[in-house]
């Protein structure tokens, strides 16, 4: 068993500022004994993947309900793998409409979590998907 | 795949416990019972008075929707300029009152559709507009001196109003005759929405010289809707978009005042905009209040004279954050409750939204449902044919009285803070908006709170199958667009205009004239927002922790 707490980044790329999910969530975890880092608003996909190298992360939220999901996220997948963390887990929250969740798994993403998703969902997912080294 | 959906046989719903403790939608306890008794300290013409008159609890006009129904004003924008266009032409036929623009992230946040940051988001969640050439596109054929427009844009707000007012011009419209609104509420963006590019105190430069430049230039034109719609959607209480709305609104006529004008000079013409939730009676007390608690704080704290001055004019749009992506058909009863209560409330004009947008931006078809929506309680329901239906309820009556008293609650604790920016400063109003919002989330998680299709009654159903998608070409399309721009305007022009506007940034003075002359050499969005940039730096919040 892992002795470390599970480390999480819960980051808001694009330029929408609705954040009232991501701090939700953000605090959700924290409250299930997660390490939280929240990235603030409006972060770059690289941002993104810089802070999650610093923080050493077991997984990265995405929180995006602007739209610009399918060009965004793909590229974070992609600088994880560039940046030698193929393991991190990544999951999405926002507004994603079914048609466009196969694109992001194919790209990476483990999971999305659409408008009426509870934390405990999102809590439970992170704890049973988390590759930690032993 | 995460659903959110578990199969299974719909449930046979909530167990009623003995004795129950309810709570409103906002958590305020709620009897099951109120009498005379509740409203020892009532007084009908201190606390009511008729329609149309001090404290305007019942409304601001005497005979209400009698007169003159509230107008019916849907909030669109998507695409290119010319989608919107369309769409605009098409509501007015359909019988829609208003126009009302909803613009894309890149223009709300002040970039071009060109710009690194645009990607992926250009047309999505509105318009795109980077120029004034975008603007004419948007507006034409449009009869501007009829129709009225709401614009929702804050941080660049003055940019976006100069290119309507040229626009305007250019087609014949008299500035003294347009009408319209421009939402410029740039401290619920700090509070709320997010959706600022500079610091507090240069942003509310650029929000006082539109209000002063319309005070002058455009006696019809709304040059500020301070905002709770966007406080609610994040999370707060009634009370807290309620008081933080009438707070946000006390900062700026104190900014307006400092910079020189009378009270009576420029508050006939601030307007409010406040969101309509689920919960019916605690919406409409709130509704009473906001115009009990303005009037008399511009009659009391700001001696105003003209009653025009007491009026809290507001525009309602239904609770988006009530929309479910589950059993979305739900959602259009859900919008006419809350339309009824906006109507119950008195407000001026209302958008009510569709029942896809849980998903994306909306369809025709849905549109228009959320239209007829409107007429349905205007024409088929009786309830415009009173003022002030709900008025002497008792239960209604010692709701506005307690939702009143909270609002001034916060008011004394933001005073003490030194005033609306300083609280936004430390974080106050935030904090205040997320604690309310991780209880209802939890109130959901644990059934405390029930929300059908979501948490109860699940089934397992299909989702609408048209959702709108956007033109994935447009973001090329706006881009070739600003590129044929900058080869045929006069570039020396737009330099020496841009010089003009970051010289008068530096050294004060009102900045709609230096605006206005960069719009008309078709100097673009981006470009007059970096100018300012680079002038007034940029905003970032304080971190969450």
């Amino acid at each position: 068993m892992p002795d470390r707490r599970i480390r999480v980044i819960v980051a808001k790329p694009g330029l929408d500022g609705h954040d009232r999910g991501a701090k939700i969530v953000a605090r959700a975890l924290r409250d299930a004994g997660m390490e939280v880092i929240y990235t603030g608003l409006r972060q770059t996909p690289e941002q993104i993947v810089n802070a999650a190298l610093q923080e050493d992360v077991d997984a990265v939220g995405i929180s995006i309900l602007s739209g610009a999901h399918n060009t965004i996220i793909p590229r974070v997948c992609q600088l994880l793998r560039e940046a030698g963390m193929p393991d991190v887990l990544v999951i999405v929250g926002g507004i994603v409409p079914d048609e466009d969740i196969p694109g992001l798994k194919e790209s990476g993403v483990a999971a999305v979590f659409q408008p009426g998703a509870s934390t405990q969902e999102i809590v439970d997912f992170i704890r049973s998907h988390v590759k930690q080294a032993v | 795949m995460a659903k959110t959906i578990t199969p299974g046989a719909p449930s046979a719903g909530p167990k009623k416990e003995q004795g129950r403790k309810f709570t409103t939608l906002s958590g305020v306890p709620v009897e099951p019972l109120y009498t005379e008794n509740d409203l020892q300290d009532f007084s009908y013409s201190r606390d009511l008075g008729d329609p149309g008159e001090y404290p305007f609890t019942r409304g601001i006009h005497r005979s209400m929707y009698n007169g003159k129904l509230w107008t019916m004003r849907q909030f669109s924008g998507f695409g290119s300029p010319e989608d919107t266009n369309q769409r605009l032409h098409y509501l007015l036929k359909r019988g829609q009152t208003g126009l009302s623009i909803a613009f894309d992230l890149p223009t709300l946040m002040g970039y071009d559709s060109d710009h690194p940051l645009a990607d992926g988001e250009v047309g999505k969640c509105g318009v795109a507009v980077s120029s004034l050439d975008d603007m004419e596109t948007m507006l034409a054929g449009l009869p501007l001196e009829r129709v009225s427009t709401s614009m929702t844009i804050n941080s660049p707000a003055a940019m976006i109003w100069a290119m309507y007012l040229v626009a305007a011009e250019k087609s014949g419209a008299d500035w003294k005759h347009i009408s319209g609104t421009i939402q410029n509420d740039i401290l619920k963006e700090y509070i709320a929405q997010k959706e600022y590019i500079f610091p507090p105190e240069p942003s509310m430069r650029l929000v006082v010289d539109s209000i002063i430049f319309s005070a002058k230039e455009t006696p019809r034109w709304n040059p500020i809707s301070i905002s709770g719609y966007h406080i609610r959607e994040a999370g707060s209480t009634a009370v807290q978009e309620l008081a933080f709305t009438l707070r946000d609104g006390i900062e700026y006529v104190d900014w307006v005042r400092r910079a020189g004008l009378d009270v009576d000079e420029f508050a006939p013409r601030l307007s409010f905009f406040f969101n309509s939730h689920n919960d019916l009676f605690e919406e409409v007390a709130k509704f009473r209040a906001a115009r009990r608690v303005w009037a008399t704080v511009m009659r009391e704290r700001y001696g105003a004279k003209n009653p025009r001055s007491w009026l809290c004019r507001f525009h309602t749009q239904t609770a988006g954050c009530s929309l479910t992506a589950q059993q979305p058909y739900n959602n259009v009863v859900r919008t006419a409750i809350q339309a009824l209560a906006g109507v119950l409330g008195g407000t001026q004009s209302l958008h009510t939204n569709s029942l896809d947008e849980a998903w994306a931006l909306p369809t025709e078809h849905a549109a228009t449902v959320a239209l007829r929506t409107q007429q349905v309680i205007a024409h088929e329901s009786g309830v415009a044919a009173v003022a002030d239906p709900l008025g002497g309820s008792y239960f209604l009556e010692k709701l506005t009285l307690d939702t009143e008293r909270a609002c001034y609650e916060y008011f004394d604790k933001i005073d003490a803070m030194g005033g609306m920016v300083a609280a936004i400063e430390k974080g106050f109003p935030q904090k205040e908006i997320h604690e309310a919002a991780y209880a209802y989330q939890r109130a959901v998680e644990l059934k405390e709170k029930i929300v059908v299709g979501v948490n109860e009654f699940v089934t397992e159903e299909d989702r609408p199958v048209d959702i709108l998608v956007i033109d994935k070409g447009i973001a090329k399309r706006q881009r070739d667009k600003l590129a044929a721009l900058k080869k045929k305007r006069d570039n020396a022009r737009v330099r020496r205009s841009l010089d003009a506007l970051g010289g008068r940034a530096e050294s004060g003075g009102n900045l709609m004239p230096c605006i206005l002359e960069s719009v008309r050499a078709y100097a673009t969005l981006g470009e007059m927002c970096d100018v300012l940039r680079k002038v007034f730096g940029t905003y970032e919040e304080p971190a969450f922790r």
